[in-house]
């Protein structure tokens, strides 16, 4: 196989509710990824297409986060390659990685505890902000109309996570679940091409996840973002996600629709254990 | 009664990011400015300038300098002292090759070349933090107050070592060299004490200070989210450094007149200033005043009151008053690590819901 030649374009269609599904945005090719001796991903292989909910499961340890943090930038794989938007990404600092718009949430709370709600979703932005250090310092001309600007944008996704009431309260007081929803609407805030949710509900009663499924669905309808999701609780995956990718031990075991994947006997295999008899 | 939002609705964005959104708080700002701009320079003598007020607006400026570097971008660093001497010496160097160069200029062109040093001193910052940075930027104090001793060019080849400040002066007012109205002396400290504050707030409030907070509270998510740790940190080190390296113009041309570097730029001058923003308040600009303004006072209280009043002899309050510092600074780092700011700010939230508890 000549790997310097782009995926070949993959026929769109539209979701049973309506969604459009574009063609593939990111594709995974054959990534492994040791930490000395210890193989954290091996050979694994998936694409992501434009629009969709893509949701990666697995048993404690099954390197599924490993896989967020390759996508992002975090980790550089050992071996295989990331493409994005039809070309092979190279070797990238995770700040450029955000800059192709490519934002992510953290599975363990990741804010910055001694700013604002608002501060924080503002830095969301940054990949957006432009002005100068003088004229920033003045506060004056181009860097006031860009922070009123940038200011509108983030009131809106604001108002859409319905988070109006703490906009100026210092995140390190607030509770977890509202953290949780201040993490996404900084990731959102970037407008991101490419979503990348850690386990959005770990921690989460049963209303909160609720809520938080909404705010999934709901970016995913009205921006059109594409989403990645690593999540545990099963009914909540087999209930947003479009196709799910199944990692056991570093491998994959599963690709498919939710349904296909519920069905697989090594997926079962994997979460109930066999019976060796 | 008057420490209220209510009724004071803001219908921009503009409004609503400013920095004294309480109307209350807004006036007193404005008093304050007229106070020290109206009143205080005609009542101001020889010693209140020199015992105080001085020391103070320079106090101030350097420990705005550092809170950004420490209680904004949280990167510790013990080279103030050798910072200020960077500026004091790039200042000196300026007057005497420029003798017509206006002494602003030069003060301004301290802060520059303080801030390039800053730069280059903080690229460490990169692979190193906390403790480890600390002891580069302890390599920086050391080195820098070794260099200004041991290069005869950067005093001009005097023979006591010393720099001392030639008579500069704005807009025909003297405001260096021997012989200078106290009055004058204050006036330019305060213009640049108080646009420099204004430009630290601007910063601090801006794009810039997110992403210097970003990486402060947690430099991997920040990196994530697009934040450039280079750019940041090295922002948060040239800005800083800029703001210390006036003081230090100030501290040598306008406060002091003859400097010899290690007296006046040696690691307690380093330790003085860090202590300034713990009591004052990490994160803070008004935190770096009231720092600054606590440990210049403090002395003089002291002084004045256990050896003019009590009679008791002049080392013995010098020892009593090291014992305040120290104990003053282990009981804001266990009691209250956002120091007098955030008493202030504490105080704010009382006042506004005054006199009803909730």
């Amino acid at each position: 196989m000549n790997r310097m030649v782009p995926p070949p374009p993959t026929p769109s269609h539209v979701t049973e509710d309506g969604r459009a599904i574009g063609p593939v945005l990111m594709e995974l090719r054959n990534i492994t990824l040791r930490f000395g001796g210890v193989v954290a991903i091996k050979d694994i292989s998936f694409d992501i297409r434009e629009g969709e909910i893509r949701a990666i499961i697995g048993p404690n340890g099954a390197g599924k986060s490993s896989m967020l943090n390759v996508i992002s930038g975090f980790y550089r794989p050992t071996e295989g390659e990331v493409w994005f938007e039809g070309a092979r990404r190279p070797p990238m600092r995770p700040y450029k990685v955000a800059r192709q718009g490519i934002a992510r949430t953290f599975q363990n709370i990741a804010l910055f505890s001694g700013m604002s709600t608002l501060d924080n979703i503002m830095t969301g932005r940054i990949t957006r902000m432009r002005s100068s250090l003088l004229s920033q310092a003045l506060w004056w001309g181009p860097a006031e109309r860009e922070e009123s600007a940038h200011r509108e944008a983030v009131e809106k996704i604001i108002d859409f996570l319905e988070i109006q009431h703490i906009r100026k309260t210092p995140v390190g007081r607030l509770p977890y679940g509202l953290q949780k929803r201040v993490e996404l609407g900084r990731a959102l805030a970037a407008e991101p091409r490419l979503l990348l949710l850690d386990e959005p509900m770990a921690g989460m009663n049963v209303e909160e996840k609720e809520d938080m499924s909404r705010f999934i669905l709901d970016v995913n309808d009205e921006f059109g973002t594409t989403i990645v999701l690593i999540e545990h609780d099963m009914g909540v995956v087999m209930d947003l996600s479009d196709r799910v990718v199944v990692m056991d031990y570093g491998r994959k075991i599963g690709d498919g629709p939710p349904e296909e994947v519920r069905a697989s006997k090594d997926v079962i295999d994997a979460y109930l254990g066999v019976a060796h008899d | 009664m008057f420490y209220r939002e209510a009724g004071d609705f803001k219908t921009s964005y503009r409004d609503d990011s400013q920095t004294f959104p309480i109307g209350f708080d807004r006036y007193r700002y404005y008093a304050v400015l007229v106070l020290a701009f109206a009143v205080v320079p005609f009542v101001i003598d020889d010693y209140w300038a020199s015992a105080i007020f001085v020391p103070f607006l320079i106090y101030a400026i350097a420990a705005i300098g550092l809170n950004i570097l420490v209680g904004y971008c949280g990167q510790l660093s013990l080279g103030t002292g050798g910072f200020m001497a960077v500026g004091a010496y790039a200042c000196y160097k300026l007057m005497t090759a420029f003798p017509d160069l206006n002494i602003v200029v030069c003060i301004l062109g301290g802060g520059l070349v303080t801030a390039a040093v800053g730069v280059l001193f903080g690229l460490p910052s990169l692979r190193i933090k906390g403790f480890y940075l600390a002891v580069a930027t302890l390599a920086a104090q050391f080195f820098l107050v070794w260099l200004f001793n041991k290069v005869p060019w950067f005093y001009n080849y005097s023979a006591s070592g010393q720099i001392s400040a030639p008579a500069r002066s704005v807009f025909g007012l003297p405001v260096t060299g021997p012989g200078v109205e106290a009055w004058a002396q204050y006036m330019i400290c305060l213009v640049f004490a108080v646009v420099l504050a204004w430009a630290a707030r601007n910063l601090t409030r801006g794009t810039v200070g997110r992403s210097w907070m970003a990486i402060r509270d947690m430099d991997i998510a920040a990196e994530i989210i697009g934040v450039n740790p280079l750019k940041a940190k090295l922002t948060a080190f040239a800005v800083s450094s800029f703001y210390i390296g006036i003081a230090g113009a100030l501290f040598f041309a306008v406060y002091l007149g003859a400097v010899e570097v290690g007296e006046a730029f040696g690691i307690q001058k380093s330790f003085l200033i860090l202590f300034m923003i713990i009591i004052g308040g990490l994160g803070s600009i008004f935190g770096s005043f009231a720092g600054a303004a606590f440990l210049v006072l403090l002395p003089v209280l002291l002084k004045n009151v256990l050896v003019g009043t009590l009679g008791w002899p002049t080392d013995l309050t010098a020892h009593v008053q090291l014992m305040i510092v120290g104990a003053l600074i282990i009981g804001f780092l266990i009691a209250e690590p956002h120091g007098l700011a955030q008493l202030w700010r504490i105080g704010k939230e009382k006042l506004r819901l005054w006199p009803f508890p909730h």
